[in-house]
Order: structure tokens, then sequence, then C-alpha cells
């Protein structure tokens, strides 16, 4: 009896926000998923379990596929870029240089900023205007004798999602590569000299004691930077609006719940979000509880 | 020198890693700057742009400076602007002081005064910190509606009801991080209070508050940074009277017929308040996000 005196305070305190996230989160979602196995098309109904059949039939719908292509390559073409950049920009800094700070500072303010407001001058950027029309970043490249490089942005028909991954690298490429950045200086010095006394070039020194160090921090870059790609939604409304050339899966959410008034489809789509952000981020929160306990 | 000579010391180990280190000094700086002129870009696109008339306001000439410089477009854009901005200032900072009232509660129980599954709420808490909005947004607009009846108060449309939304998703985040900030403090401290006879409450103000200064300033500004650039829960969640700084200005951006110029005010007016807060207070800026990321 005691002894539980002692801890029910606490389980007391925190209770408001346990019955919040097992109302708000874990009740919502499951919630979620009963409207997506319903056949509630329209906002009066009650709707009735239908199984997987809303799952299932969704693959028939062109906009679908579409859209789930666009995330694909979106996904690929941001956390490729943003973490490259990222990691190349840490690199570039990570034996310190002058103006540290002022360069973090530079790289890392798109941050702060709404992918609303990006949006605004990044649509303006990537104007789809070639030659003679050629505006924005196209008659930029003119200008340097880039011309090759001109192409329509986010009106290409088949890359078009690899244009909208740009302002997002632009957006989050300074978080990783401050990530990148601590993950370098945690790499403790003796552990870099006593290689290069054991005869490593420097390339062999950042290939087999860096590199390896680096790892955790990549395996974060890439949950964090997965879980952004994976419900895009602000940046693309912001450039593009509800274009089908653009779509992704949380953009075609969105018009199914406002446009279409379908809730059965719009919980669908939205179940199929969380799913694909689900497999790879529960192994890792197991893996990181996991860590966590044996230190 | 002669050739032999050339020779030799271009195999000199030493002259060689002298030049390297001399060739690196230049290009990292130089390739930075590269950087930060590639990053700056569209911030002068924002910036020229906005103070153009309207007959220079064009994508044609988005390189040029004004020829004419003008505040017009700035006026005009803060009197559409104003009205989202006001509701903002209304979710935000109410919401983000919340918040982390809330966080360090909770923090501070999960890391001193633990009950028995502690860590299989934090682990479950966690969760929420990376579910995608869209997996509760279509039921959670119904529970704003249920929940507004059964209170008799207006939550759904309005900016209570968004400040709710963000409180109760921002639980995660706010734990985590006055968690791992409070697993800094001693035990000891905690344990001689307890000793002393202090109970839960009197401990917190007294032993963990007076040190929770830098962790409070960590959340906040996570959650003003948050709340104020968030769109999706805006979207979903208010009605036009109540919108948020973001969704006015993509109404305003997205019309046709607003002028660039205005537009560019517009995006830079709305960013404004989270851009005062990155530069004044950057290092907690910083330490929010790294929080998101490395535990411990």
């Amino acid at each position: 009896m005691r002894r539980v005196r002692r801890w029910l305070p606490g389980l007391l305190l925190v209770s408001p926000s346990i019955v919040a996230i097992a109302v708000f989160v874990y009740g919502l979602l499951g919630w979620n998923f009963k409207v997506a196995m319903s056949d509630r098309h329209d906002e009066i109904s009650e709707g009735s379990f239908v199984g997987l059949e809303n799952f299932t039939g969704i693959w028939d719908q062109e906009r679908w596929g579409i859209s789930v292509r666009h995330a694909i390559v979106f996904t690929v073409v941001f956390v490729g870029g943003a973490l490259v950049l990222g990691w190349f920009l840490a690199f570039l800094m990570e034996k310190g240089i002058r103006g540290e700070g002022g360069f973090r500072a530079i790289y890392l303010f798109p941050m702060a900023i709404s992918f609303i407001a990006t949006g605004v001058v990044w649509r303006w950027l990537m104007n789809s205007g070639t030659g003679e029309q050629a505006v924005g970043l196209n008659s930029l490249f003119s200008h340097l004798g880039l011309d090759f490089l001109q192409w329509q942005w986010f009106r290409d028909p088949d890359w078009g999602m690899a244009a909208m991954a740009v302002p997002a690298i632009w957006q989050m490429s300074g978080y990783v590569m401050a990530l990148f950045l601590a993950g370098f200086r945690g790499v403790p010095d003796e552990l870099r000299e006593s290689a290069r006394v054991d005869g490593c070039g420097e390339w062999q020194v950042y290939r087999y004691i860096v590199l390896p160090m680096l790892r955790p921090v990549t395996l974060s870059a890439l949950i964090i930077l997965g879980h952004i790609s994976l419900k895009v939604f602000d940046l693309i409304v912001a450039v593009s609006g509800k274009q089908i050339i653009t779509d992704v899966p949380a953009v075609f959410m969105w018009t199914a719940v406002f446009d279409s008034h379908d809730p059965a489809k719009g919980a669908t789509i939205a179940a199929y979000i969380v799913l694909s952000v689900a497999v790879f981020v529960i192994p890792y929160l197991v893996w990181n509880a996991r860590k966590g306990n044996r230190s | 020198m002669s050739v032999a000579q050339e020779a030799v010391r271009r195999a000199d180990p030493v002259a060689r890693a002298q030049r390297r280190a001399a060739l690196a000094r230049w290009v990292r700086p130089a390739l930075l700057l590269v950087f930060v002129v590639v990053f700056l870009i569209p911030v002068y696109v924002l910036v020229v742009t906005s103070f153009k008339p309207l007959s220079e306001a064009d994508p044609s000439q988005a390189w040029n400076l004004p020829k004419v410089w003008t505040t017009e477009a700035w006026s005009v854009a803060w009197e559409k602007l104003q009205p989202g901005i006001v509701n903002s200032v209304l979710l935000a900072v109410p919401g983000s002081v919340i918040s982390a009232v809330l966080g360090s509660m909770n923090g501070y129980v999960l890391s001193k005064w633990r009950f028995p599954g502690a860590d299989l709420v934090f682990t479950l808490f966690l969760f929420g910190m990376f579910i995608p909005y869209q997996g509760v947004m279509i039921p959670l607009v119904q529970l704003m509606v249920n929940l507004g009846d059964a209170l008799g108060v207006q939550l759904y449309g309005g900016i209570p009801g968004l400040t709710l939304a963000h409180v109760v998703y921002g639980i995660p985040i706010c734990t985590l991080i006055f968690r791992n900030y409070y697993v800094t403090i001693p035990d000891e401290l905690v344990e001689a209070s307890r000793v002393d006879g202090a109970g839960m409450l009197r401990t917190f103000r007294s032993i963990i508050l007076p040190v929770s200064g830098p962790a409070f300033a960590v959340v906040v500004i996570w959650q003003f940074t948050s709340m104020w650039n968030d769109f999706l829960f805006a979207v979903f969640l208010t009605a036009p009277s109540s919108w948020p700084t973001t969704v006015m200005l993509n109404n305003i951006a997205g019309a046709q017929t607003v002028p660039y110029s205005q537009q560019m005010a517009a995006a830079i007016l709305a960013s404004i308040p989270t851009m005062v807060v990155y530069v004044l207070l950057g290092r907690f800026f910083m330490r929010g996000l790294m929080a998101g990321a490395l535990k411990g």
C-alpha cells in the first residue's frame, strides 16, 4: 500500500495525457480504420461493414495508381537528395570552419518557414516556360549558359514529382546537415588519430572509422525524412493545388473528403498513408526502445 | 628548379599533404558560399518582388531589382492577411504555453516519479509523434463536433478546437523533450526532497521547475513554430472566420487575381514571427529539432 501511494500521484498527474493520447491517437486511428472498412460513401449514411473492399477497390482507380507512383518518385528524390546534400554540407563543415554559425543559420532557416509560404515563391521559380518563354529558374539557367538544364519542372508529365522534391530538399537539407554535423562531432578525435598512426590515409579513416559511426544518425534522418515525405501535403497544395499532375495520396484524401464527400474513400487513403509510415517507424521505435533498455 | 627536383618535390608526401591542406582550406569555404547563394535565391526573389509596383511584378522580371521601390504591396497584403495573423496568435501563444506545461508534468513523472508501466506509456506516446495526422483527421472532425455538443461549446470550426488538437498531438514531442532534459537532473536531488517529506508537486515546484527554463524555451518555440506553420489541421478543423495565417495565405496565393507582389509580401509577412523566433532563439530551436531525432 505504501508503494502504491508512492507512485499513484505520478500516474494521476500524467493520466489526462494518457487519456488524451489513448482517445485522440489510438482511438481515432481505430475509428478511421472502421470508416475505411465501411460503405459510408456519403456524409449522411451510417455505413455498414464491408471488410477490405475499399482497400482493394481503390487500386482500380487510375488516380490512386498515379498518386502512389508520384509519392514514390517524390520520396526517392526528396529523401535521397536531402540526405546527400545534408551530408555533403556537414562534410564540408565538420572540421570547423570560420563563420560556421553563420553558415548553419542560413542552411537551417528554411526549416522555420511553412511550406505554404515557400510554395508561393517556388511555384514562381519553377515556371514551366522554356526557350523564348523562359522565366524563373529556367531563365536563370539561360543567363548562365546552362540552357540544357531548362525543363518543365513539376509540369513534366513523367518526372514532375522530382521537381516537386526540390523545394522540399531546400527546406530539409539544413536539418539533415545539423544531424550529420552532430554525428561527425561525436566521433572521438583519438579514434581518428590512432587510425592515422596505424597508417590509414584520410579517405580510409573516413571510410572505416567515421562512416560506420554515422549509421545511427543516417537512420534517424531516413526515418524523419521518410515520414515527412509519405504524408507530404502542404507543399503540393501550395505549389500546384489539386492538379492531377502532382497528385499524392494526402491531396487525394483531401479531395475525397471535401470535394467528393466520400468519408470511406478518404479514410481508406488515410489508412494507407498510416500503414506506409508504420511499417518502418514501428520497427525503428522498438529497436530504439531495446537499445535504450540495454544501455 | 629542375624537372627532377620538381618531380622530387611533387613526390614528397609532406609537401603533398600541405598542398592538399591549402586546397581544402579554400575549397570548403568556397563550396559552402556557393550553397549559401543557392539557398538564398528564393529569399531574394521574395523580397525584391514584394517591393515592386504592379507593372514590374512579373515572372519575366523575377531576377531584376525593382526599378521603383514601393511598399504598396505590403500594405495591401497586411490588410488581407491580418485576420489570419490574429487567429494564428490566438492559437499559437496559448497553445504553446499549455503544451509546455503538460509536457513538463509528463516529463517529470516519466523520469523522476515513475509508476509501473511508465516505459510502455512513454513508448506509446512516442508512436503518436510519428503518425501521419491524415490517419485521424476524418474521425477527429466528428469527435470535435460530438465533444463540442457534449460540452456545450463550439470546438469544430473555431480556434479552441484547433488549439485542442495541436496541444493533444503535441504531447508526445513535448513529453520527450522534457523527459530527456529531466533525466540529466541527478535522482539524488529528488530523493533528498522526498526524504525531507516533500510530496510530488512540492518537489516539482521547488526542485524541478527552477531549472526547467531551457526546456520550456525549447518546447514553447517548437510548438509555436509548428502551430504557426500548420496547414493540415487548419483546413480540416476551421471555418473561414477562424482561418489561421497559412490557410489565408494559401487562398491569397492561389487566387489568379492577386498580383504577385502582394503574394510575395504576404508570404514574407506570414513567416516573420517564426523567423524572428529563429533568429533570436535559434539555439533553442536547434535543440528542439535534435530532440526529434536523437534520443537520450
